[in-house]
């Protein structure tokens, strides 16, 4: 058992910047269901908005990838 | 922890994102070497003037393969800007087709086992966002003047509020080269490094357990092909929202 506190606040700290998945996990649920949901209610109207349904989805990873980043720069700088 | 580097010295999931100097060069006190990145970057812009030109010089009547990828992406893009910019953006419609099938050509050519991911590394993808900043903010000064200020003033607002508002929508706009540039390195780089950890949960389960990450690697990958199209997309469509900001000012 060796090291120092200061590698263990890094891990932590990377650990804690993941908790950003489940935010995106949610908001790519919400989307798809949503649009699901809606597809559902009014085929005729899908096709037109699956354009925003991708934008929305890539919108909602990204911020679960930013903090995927922040764990890396903990990580790693 | 030295030892557990020095055992998955090969396994290293970050060891893909090394640049590699293939011919040194230096102009002055600057590196200019030739890397495995523009390398990549070379056979990306090759790739796609290939498909562009080569199939398009048959000039078919009846498209052929190569010919209808050729024509369907440029409709699928002319589409977009289209859709998004109206008839006008279509004069930047060169720029926008360059930026999604160079984008494409790097995510789809970092697929292929022991290339190099050119739109992994952050100041890449960032040079491109910037292009895309610093060009959208003067054409909306160009073609707007000072009125294109007028884009940080949302209207409709008590007058209170303004101050506070003015402030956020100057941060939102500053940031939108750094998400824009984050969101394509993130995505990209986020999903090799997922690959190779799991590549790296099949060799050491073995032969008796791996077969499960292995299955789970072969969904990963399928996603990932979705994910460089859809990034390249996502980029290519950002842009066009961004100039019609500029070409339309709707405050």
């Amino acid at each position: 058992m060796e090291g120092n506190i200061a590698d263990l606040g890094k891990f932590i700290g990377a650990g804690l910047a993941c908790l950003a998945l489940g935010g995106a996990g949610v908001g790519i649920g919400i989307i798809f269901g949503n649009y699901l949901n809606a597809a559902l209610r009014n085929p005729a109207a899908a096709d037109g908005q699956r354009t925003n349904l991708l934008l929305g989805f890539a919108l909602a990873e990204a911020t679960g990838l930013f903090g995927f980043v922040i764990a890396m720069l903990i990580l790693f700088s | 922890m030295a030892a557990q580097a020095e055992a998955g010295a090969k396994a290293d999931p970050m060891h893909q994102f090394e640049i590699v100097r293939l011919i040194d060069m230096k102009f002055g006190t600057l590196d200019v070497s030739f890397t495995n990145s523009s390398l990549w970057m070379v056979i990306a812009v090759l790739a796609v003037s290939a498909l562009t030109i080569l199939s398009m010089s048959g000039r078919a009547m009846v498209p052929g393969r190569m010919q209808s990828i050729a024509e369907m992406s440029y409709e699928f893009v002319a589409g977009m800007v289209r859709d998004v910019t109206g008839p006008e953006g279509m004069r930047y419609f060169p720029f926008i087709f360059t930026l999604f099938m160079f984008i494409l050509a790097c995510n789809l050519l970092g697929m292929i086992p022991y290339s190099f991911t050119v739109t992994s590394h952050i100041i890449v993808t960032f040079a491109m966002a910037a292009a895309v900043f610093i060009g959208v903010t003067v054409l909306g000064f160009v073609k707007n003047g000072a009125g294109y200020l007028r884009m940080f003033v949302p209207g409709g607002l008590p007058v209170w509020l303004l101050p506070l508002m003015v402030v956020i929508e100057l941060i939102s706009y500053l940031s939108r080269p750094v998400t824009l540039a984050l969101r394509l390195f993130a995505n990209m780089m986020a999903g090799h490094t997922m690959l190779k950890v799991m590549a790296g949960f099949v060799i050491a389960l073995g032969w008796v357990g791996g077969w499960a990450p292995m299955a789970a690697m072969v969904g990963i990958t399928a996603l990932e092909f979705l994910i460089a199209f859809l990034q390249a997309y996502v980029f290519a469509i950002l842009t066009c929202i961004y100039l019609n900001d500029a070409l339309h000012m709707h405050h």
